[in-house]
């Protein structure tokens, strides 16, 4: 399976990687040679194989519905890269 | 004192041969003095470590405290731990000071542990050799033109080296194994769902597990025993009580039933490791086991099943790194996807964007089923390998990697080469079995671990078998000649 | 050319529990920015989901009462795409195995009729956080408090053929959410947000046309509009020679029209996967059971009694179920007074008016149900009159007093002494004696002017059955 540039610019736009025109060569020949390895799964036949999700044969625990967690804006936002009254800041988001 | 092992250097500190304090000190010392070299920490906190080493030292006077009270340890870079930046070996995370401390921290502190620093790793644990950290690559302090292993090489190096007592690790397809056996060590990776993975950054998060590098097994059994049980905010973590692995340690192996994969034994192994293997064995016989050689015929598709797996899951784990809430920020967006593609583009290194396009790939319309459901398929076939083996025998053992530490640079620009190393390594995280490396030899002069495999939950049985190694082995005792 | 117009719609309700779908933080509306988001929510390194029973309990809850399968085993999967408001960069939903499968629900038509809306699936997903548009010299900001609030999105067959039809299924499944206490259904704070899939064809054609979907509609009178608009813009699409294009559109409510969507660059791929954070849900028959043990009668099962126990016309049994609240009000009132009827006409009438006029839903009546039955009750005893209790009714509302209390202070018990009354209507037909002789004389009008004389003179307050009676006796003579 070989994948070229716009495969690759697809991919980026979609994982939200900024792809530098001469770095586009080299991801799509590393990409084409770890699917190429991943394409040795096709060597066997799971027709009839159930896919294992997780693990462990377990199902999901339910939480009671009680609020536990205080309001720690300001922890968080220490963090944060920018913050106006208590807001995420980001570039205008247009709809 | 920094030969000593933990169980050793509890019973000095009870006795009052020396403080935690002086403890502390001295491995801050040789942090500062040695790890230039090996640049095994992201952040040390010296600060931090000597109060809680007060701390500890009061408890300890009172007649206080348990096994691990005033032990120095470390934590990989990959568990929150708040004051302490956690990077996860990325610039992306490099600002990060986490708000909160990961369930693994605190029960290690509520234990008595206290933390001297964050060792080194691969970026967000993708990686065998520890290159691919923003902070430099870790080296082998048996060999420091060569890599400690990876994901945890910061971890199992300063172990190696003696720059604390033990640290904890993650292994996601052999992160803590394969690193112990490059550096000499002993490592232990639980049963999926033994340790909680709440604050430990995710990466795959059906193969991720938490465990420890330490330098006997007895050792890893004491920080193993703190980490592990059911945690609430874990939704994957078992409620399942933990045994006492030590008092389990001294079970006697006569009678066990060892089984080798004959697919391991192959070409592609190195020499000198074979002959480590083969010797282990041939030992093991001696002490009263039996040796079978089983089957895990689909274990050759354990290289492609985990990478869609972990690549997959990880496309999507890390797609919460855009810059907007923590971590790094791109200057001057001009855009929505601006800030996006950049931030992100700058914050990841090489490697990891490597996994997040093959994993958003594998995920993307029209190849799911090729790809990721493929590999669930794969995972079941491999897991009922396992199953049909564990029937036959009471516990798995092989080599952890095809050779000893390689160089550094050897295998970085060549992925494919450098996940086909991960080959003995990764059908048991896609099963989700606990695993462990011990030392058990050398090769050209560099340490070989044995890989030792258990059935679901018999981490008390892995224990016993590398500690009764240990009683009559030196191999876990010996330090690197790291003394520049 | 006829058309036949398709619709589907898609509800996301926000479900009533106490704490968010996945974490432990508090799911109160109209908080201070980013108070209500915990680490959880924020999707900060290393955090874990962890889910909330009452969220599955209201799910369960709500596939019961349209009577769906409630699947034994369901899956939550993410959904990955980047936006400021979705912290982890992918919605924790569920998209092959659905907690609730196919429902039905039933709808009345304007001409009486009912019809059935299938329902496809409903599922369980988290909430994202919200935009603020406010000019932060050119940026967004981003309020993640309601990041995690649980969500029921609610998908229909596209079985319904015109806006009306829409509106009426919209308008069920509110009353439904809001009946059964899984939702507050409050579509101006957005805790019940519809969609519409709208879609034309010829007349008679099978295959379905290209749909569009219409989003950001606040109200079911926009529901309505916004479909018609769209029907009507397809319409000319396709007549002008033109094909409908597949996107989002959104509903603009001052313009009166639809609005494509900026479009991407490209459609979103989910690539959508089960959540390896998660494991399967598994609802046995004992949670349904508990789940559903604490399920209130239904609208349409008490419409019907309230019909065949009450005697109630289908009118006044409608309005009386509209809400729960309504028909617990009404229930008391009927049961207290003894007088199902009386009760009705007043409920649906005075009453009703009021809250109308007010703004105001049952729960906030000034009025009490043990208030408006006291005040009934003085009109079956002949306390007051008819007329003059909807005097009273008013003082109670402006808060005077119970019954009781109202006709003691302004003195307005009715007058049944007939004695008095005849004295009252003695003393008016012989202050108006040509009126009198105009009535003898065969002009009947003129009888109501003598009512009039004396309801005036006895203040309003005799009682109008005697006064009727007595007059026509003291007019015969």
């Amino acid at each position: 399976m070989l994948l070229d540039r716009t495969d690759v610019e697809k991919i980026a736009q979609l994982a939200r990687l900024a792809v530098s025109d001469p770095e586009k060569e080299g991801y799509a020949v590393d990409l084409s040679k770890i699917l190429d390895l991943v394409e040795q799964m096709n060597g066997v036949n799971t027709d009839r194989v159930t896919p294992l999700a997780h693990p462990l044969d377990m199902v999901q625990r339910l939480r009671p519905d009680e609020p536990t967690e205080p309001d720690q804006r300001d922890l968080f936002q220490r963090i944060a890269p920018a913050i106006k009254e208590g807001l995420y800041l980001v570039p205008k988001v247009i709809e | 004192m920094h030969h000593k092992t933990i169980a050793e250097l509890a019973a000095c500190l009870r006795r009052g041969e020396f403080t935690s304090t002086d403890l502390t000190r001295r491995y801050l010392a040789r942090i500062e003095c040695l790890d230039p070299h090996l640049n095994s920490y992201i952040s040390v906190d010296p600060e931090g470590a000597l109060a809680a080493a007060g701390r500890a030292d009061v408890r300890l006077g009172r007649g206080e405290g348990g096994p691990l009270t005033g032990i120095p340890i470390a934590h990989k870079d990959i568990f929150c731990t708040q004051g302490i930046k956690t990077s996860c070996g990325s610039r992306m995370l490099d600002s990060f000071i986490a708000p909160y401390n990961a369930t693994v921290v605190e029960r290690l502190e509520q234990a008595g542990a206290l933390v001297l620093g964050k060792t080194n790793m691969d970026e967000f644990a993708m990686g065998s050799s520890n290159e691919t950290s923003f902070y430099g690559p870790v080296r082998n302090p048996w060999d420091v033109r060569r890599v400690p292993g990876g994901s945890s090489g910061g971890s199992a190096a300063a172990v190696a080296a003696r720059l604390c007592a033990a640290a904890t690790g993650t292994d996601t397809g052999g992160s803590i194994r394969q690193p112990a056996s490059f550096c000499g060590v002993t490592g232990i990776k639980p049963t999926y769902g033994r340790v909680s993975r709440y604050g430990m950054i995710a990466y795959g998060s059906s193969l991720d597990q938490g465990g420890v590098i330490a330098r006997t097994a007895e050792d890893c059994a004491l920080i193993l025993q703190a980490m592990a049980g059911f945690d609430p905010r874990d939704s994957t973590s078992v409620e399942r009580p933990v045994p006492d692995y030590s008092a389990g340690l001294d079970t006697d192996i006569v009678g066990l039933c060892i089984g080798v994969p004959e697919e391991w034994l192959g070409t592609g192994l190195d020499p000198g490791v074979s002959a480590v293997v083969t010797a282990a064995l041939t030992r093991f016989e001696a002490m009263g086991a039996r040796v079978e050689q089983i089957r895990l015929p689909h274990s050759p598709l354990c290289v492609a099943g985990y990478y869609v797996i972990a690549m997959s899951e990880a496309s999507s784990n890390l797609a919460r790194y855009d810059g907007v809430r923590f971590g790094h920020r791109c200057r001057d967006p001009a855009d929505l996807t601006d800030l996006y593609r950049r931030s992100r583009a700058e914050g990841f290194g090489t490697e990891v964007k490597r996994r997040i396009m093959i994993g958003t790939y594998a995920l993307s319309a029209g190849y799911y089923d090729a790809y990721y459901l493929k590999a669930q398929k794969i995972r079941r076939l491999i897991a009922d390998d396992f199953r049909r083996a564990f029937e036959q025998v009471d516990v798995i053992m092989g080599p952890v990697a095809p050779t000893p530490a390689f160089p550094l640079g050897a295998k970085i620009d060549d992925p494919v080469r450098m996940y086909l190393g991960d080959i003995y390594t990764l059908s048991l995280n896609l099963a989700g079995l606990p695993g462990m490396s011990i030392p058990a030899g050398f090769s050209a002069d560099l340490p070989v671990g044995l890989q030792l495999i258990g059935d679901y939950w018999d981490e008390t049985r892995l224990l016993a078998i590398a500690h009764q190694w240990q009683q009559t082995t030196d191999w876990h005792r010996t330090a690197p000649d790291f003394e520049p | 050319m006829q058309w036949e117009t398709v619709i589907g719609l898609e509800i996301h309700t926000q479900l009533a529990t106490k704490s968010k779908i996945f974490s432990g933080a508090p799911t109160d509306f109209g908080a201070v920015p980013n108070t209500r988001a915990c680490a959880v929510d924020l999707g900060l390194p290393g955090v874990l989901p962890v889910l909330n029973e009452e969220a599955v309990t209201l799910a369960v809850r709500f596939g019961k009462a349209i009577e769906a399968e409630i699947a034994e085993r369901s899956i939550f999967a993410r959904k990955n795409y980047f936006y400021p408001d979705l912290p982890k960069g992918y919605q924790i939903s569920q998209y092959e195995l659905p907690v609730v499968g196919k429902g039905r629900v039933r709808i009345l038509l304007d001409d009486g009729a009912i019809k059935e809306i299938g329902v496809t699936r409903a599922h369980l997903e988290e909430d994202a956080g919200k935009s603020l548009h406010e000019d932060f010299h050119g940026l967004t900001g981003i309020d993640l408090n309601r990041a995690g609030t649980p969500l029921l999105e609610i998908v229909s067959e596209p079985d319904m053929r015109s806006p009306e039809e829409a509106v009426a299924y919209a308008r069920k499944i509110h009353r439904i959410v809001r009946w059964i206490g899984v939702s507050d259904g409050n579509m101006q704070e957005g805790s019940f947000r519809v969609d519409a899939n709208v879609s034309v064809r010829p007349q008679g054609e099978a295959k379905l046309g290209t749909r569009t979907e219409i989003k950001n509609i606040n109200s079911f009178r926009f529901l309505e509009r916004a479909i018609r608009f769209e029907v009507e813009r397809q319409i000319d699409v396709i007549e002008g020679g033109g094909q409908v294009v597949q996107e989002t559109r959104l509903y603009d409510a001052d313009q009166g029209e639809t609005r494509s969507m900026r479009t991407k660059e490209e459609a979103n791929d989910y690539r959508y996967f089960p959540d390896p954070d998660l494991l399967p849900l598994v609802i046995d028959a004992d949670f349904i059971e508990r789940a559903t043990q604490v399920m209130p009668e239904l609208p349409d099962a008490r419409r019907r009694r309230f019909r065949d126990q009450y005697g109630l016309s289908d009118y006044d049994a409608d309005l009386l179920t509209l809400s729960r609240e309504l028909g617990d009000y009404y229930e008391r009132v009927a049961q207290d007074t003894g007088d199902p009827k009386l009760a009705a006409n007043w409920v649906n009438g005075e009453l009703a008016a009021a809250l109308n006029k007010a703004g105001l839903e049952i729960g906030a009546s000034p009025v009490s149900a043990p208030m408006l039955a006291g005040l009934i009750k003085r009109i079956q005893d002949r306390t007051i009159s008819g007329k003059l209790a909807k005097q009273v009714f008013e003082a109670i509302w402006n808060g005077e007093g119970d019954a009781d209390a109202v006709i003691a202070a302004r003195g307005l018990k009715q007058i049944t002494d007939a004695g008095a009354i005849e004295a009252v209507i003695e003393d008016i037909l012989a202050t108006n004696p040509a009126q009198v002789e105009q009535y003898r004389g065969g002009k009947e009008k003129v009888f109501g002017f003598f009512v009039g004389q004396v309801m005036q003179a006895t203040k309003g307050k005799a009682n109008p059955q005697q006064v009727n009676a007595l007059l026509k006796e003291k007019l015969r003579a």
